[in-house]
């Protein structure tokens, strides 16, 4: 019945490192880290200060704050990759190989699941025809000879099966478009419901049926119709447990950026926590805006500064006072009187006064650009075949003159890694296709966009983790905090109920509306 | 300590003047029980719906009488005014064949300076 599953769990990946080989796990990461910086864009790595006695300081700071906390951390925490890519192709297959060690396990399991559901549908959708056509092959000639009742059931047979293959379908012939790390609880449970199901009708039809050969064939043929009724109602049951009871909203879930601090809100109904996380990373594509690094260099910057001023001297002899150094270090960084909340304000006010100048400029030039660029009508283009061009040389006349301007722009906002010329011409000549205003042309650039609107190799975030402290495959509770994470910055996502409203009706009287007049005369006399 | 409210009150006699075919008092009043006592800039009491005085004109037979802006009527020629309509109100003040009136009001400067001069 159902054949796109995404049960099988890639739940290897992670766990089994976290006990004995932190070590090497880490320097796995690493490695595959540093491919990936070759643009320079990438985020600056902060490093913390801390007082240890004598270890040296590894560049992967954040995975070795939450390991010095808690040694148990691998076990009591379930960390597990998940990728979130649409299909996967065979470069992908290969890209997945190089990153993680046992992705071959990962593969075979996820395609294992696929070909049980495949096998198991096809299986539950021949049975009832094969419950119908064996009595025929073994023992025609011992049945009872059945006229118009079996005809009016083979045909409502016939037309449940085609009923129950649409409705399938339907439902579950799709891309799979996430690999989940845990099974699919109602899945699973719905597969093993069929299949237990089936088994029975099976075991009653070959101890009831085969082996006494039983003469009765309208019986037969009725028990073969009560299976696929069975069926049908089994699938009803998969849509309600699948789809609709995930559709009420019952929680409101905030979801934070942790480098910017950037959240919305969204409303789910009863989901696990894994396809809550699903849903999230799917709305986060298309609602939150880019993450841009360069943005976060100033406020890295400022923090550097606080700190710069003061350094740590151990007088006392070896002994390791680490919270009392830091603690001295707090109090005297709050005594000192530093004037950085003025610089911060005049850096932004003078910053905001830059961007404006920029932008005024590129929207005249860009407004100017566009009336030099006339469209032709269908009998003007008989008429001077020598000058016309399509589109793309169109916009290739017409960019010099905005590209100085765009450029200063893009810099100043520290968008310029995000377009590149080639982009910029195609959506120019895009925009002068489909007739729009220099405006329209505009609100590409003069507005960070979501995630989606960028080239696929801009993502800074491609591959999730979802980080949990209770298992990911129970159901959403209030006060459910996860967080998924990626490379560069995590997602923390708190859950919290939709109260219960209590409406309470009051009828007004349409014709209780009254009103006085409010005197106050005054009369001489 | 408890707080005693006084309320003197000042008998006030206008003679009429007569012009034209009108006699006439000189002042205007406000109030009553059928208008809103929370609009009187005069009274201490914004539920008072009593009678006020609330214009009084120069150099007119009310003024000559001693007859002050704010002042409340209490009575007018012996007639209740603290429970009449604007309309009663006025309708007591302007019968035709009196020529005097003789008015009991009250007035908070009064009632202050008799606070004041017992606190000092």
């Amino acid at each position: 019945m159902s054949a796109a599953m995404d049960t099988e769990s890639t739940y290897s990946g992670y766990s089994h490192y976290s006990g004995h080989s932190k070590k090497a796990h880490r320097q796995g990461r690493d490695r595959h880290k540093s491919p990936r910086s070759k643009d320079g864009s990438r985020s600056e790595k902060s490093v913390t200060i801390q007082t240890p006695p004598a270890e040296p300081l590894l560049g992967n700071d954040a995975s070795r704050a939450e390991e010095g906390q808690d040694d148990n951390w691998g076990e009591t925490t379930t960390a597990i990759t998940g990728t979130s890519e649409h299909s996967i192709s065979q470069e992908d297959i290969a890209r997945i190989s190089k990153d993680l060690e046992d992705s071959v396990g990962l593969d075979c399991k996820r395609y294992l699941g696929l070909t049980v559901a495949a096998v198991l549908g096809l299986l539950v959708f021949l049975t009832p025809i094969a419950f119908i056509l064996l009595p025929q092959i073994l023992w025609r000639d011992d049945l009872e000879p059945c006229g118009t009742v079996c005809e009016g059931l083979f045909i409502s047979v016939a037309f449940k099966l085609l009923i129950l293959l649409i409705g399938t379908w339907a439902l579950f012939f799709r891309q799979p478009k996430a690999d989940l790390p845990r099974v699919f609880v109602f899945r699973a449970l719905l597969l093993v419901l069929i299949f237990l199901f089936v088994f029975s009708y099976w075991l009653f039809y070959g101890v009831r049926i085969l082996d006494s050969k039983d003469t009765n064939y309208q019986g037969i043929v009725q028990y073969a119709v009560s299976l696929v009724d069975a069926l049908l109602f089994i699938h009803y049951l998969a849509i309600v447990l699948l789809e609709l009871r995930q559709l009420q909203p019952m929680f409101t879930v905030k979801v934070v950026r942790s480098t910017d601090g950037e959240s919305r809100y969204y409303s789910l109904g009863h989901l696990s926590i894994q396809r809550a996380a699903l849903v999230v990373l799917e709305n986060y594509y298309r609602d939150f805006t880019v993450s841009n690094p360069a943005l976060l260099t100033a406020s890295k910057s400022r923090a550097a500064k606080h700190m710069a001023g003061l350094k740590v001297y151990n007088v006392d002899g070896p002994g390791n006072n680490a919270s009392g150094q830091s603690r001295a270090m707090i109090a005297a960084a709050a005594r000192r009187r530093d004037s950085s909340h003025n610089e911060l304000y005049y850096e932004e006010a003078d910053h905001e006064r830059r961007v404006r100048k920029r932008r005024a400029r590129l929207v005249v030039a860009v407004e100017e650009a566009f009336t030099h660029i006339k469209r032709l009508q269908a009998e003007e283009q008989q008429k001077a075949p020598g000058e016309m061009m399509d589109p793309r040389e169109a916009a290739q006349a017409i960019f010099p003159s905005m590209a100085r301007a765009l450029q200063k722009y893009l810099r100043t906002t520290r968008q310029q890694q995000y377009h590149s010329m080639e982009s910029i011409l195609q959506h120019l000549s895009f925009c002068i296709t489909n007739n729009m205003t220099p405006k329209a042309f505009l609100e590409r650039y003069l507005n960070p966009g979501p995630t989606l609107q960028y080239d696929r190799d801009r993502w800074f975030s491609k591959q999730w983790t979802l980080v949990s402290e209770e298992a990911v495959t129970s159901g959403l509770q209030d006060g459910v905090v996860f967080v998924l994470k990626c490379l560069d910055f995590s997602l923390v996502v708190n859950v919290k109920k939709i109260p219960f409203i209590k409406l309470s009706e009051e009828f007004i009287d349409p014709k209780s509306h009254k009103f006085v007049l409010r005197l106050q005369s005054e009369t001489s006399v | 300590s408890y707080l005693i409210s006084f309320s003197f009150q000042q008998r006030i006699e206008i003679h009429k003047l007569r012009q034209g075919d009108n006699l006439i008092l000189g002042f205007s009043i406000g109030g009553g029980i059928d208008q809103d006592p929370t609009q009187n800039p005069f009274s201490e009491d914004k539920t008072d719906k009593g009678i006020y005085v609330t214009r009084v004109t120069e150099g007119g037979p009310a003024e000559v009488a001693g007859l002050q802006i704010g002042d409340k009527i209490m009575q007018v020629n012996g007639w209740d005014m603290t429970m009449v309509t604007h309309d009663q109100a006025r309708k007591r003040l302007t019968k035709r064949n009196e020529e005097v009136v003789r008015l009991l009001v009250t007035r908070q400067s009064l009632q202050k300076a008799v606070q004041q001069s017992m606190r000092s």
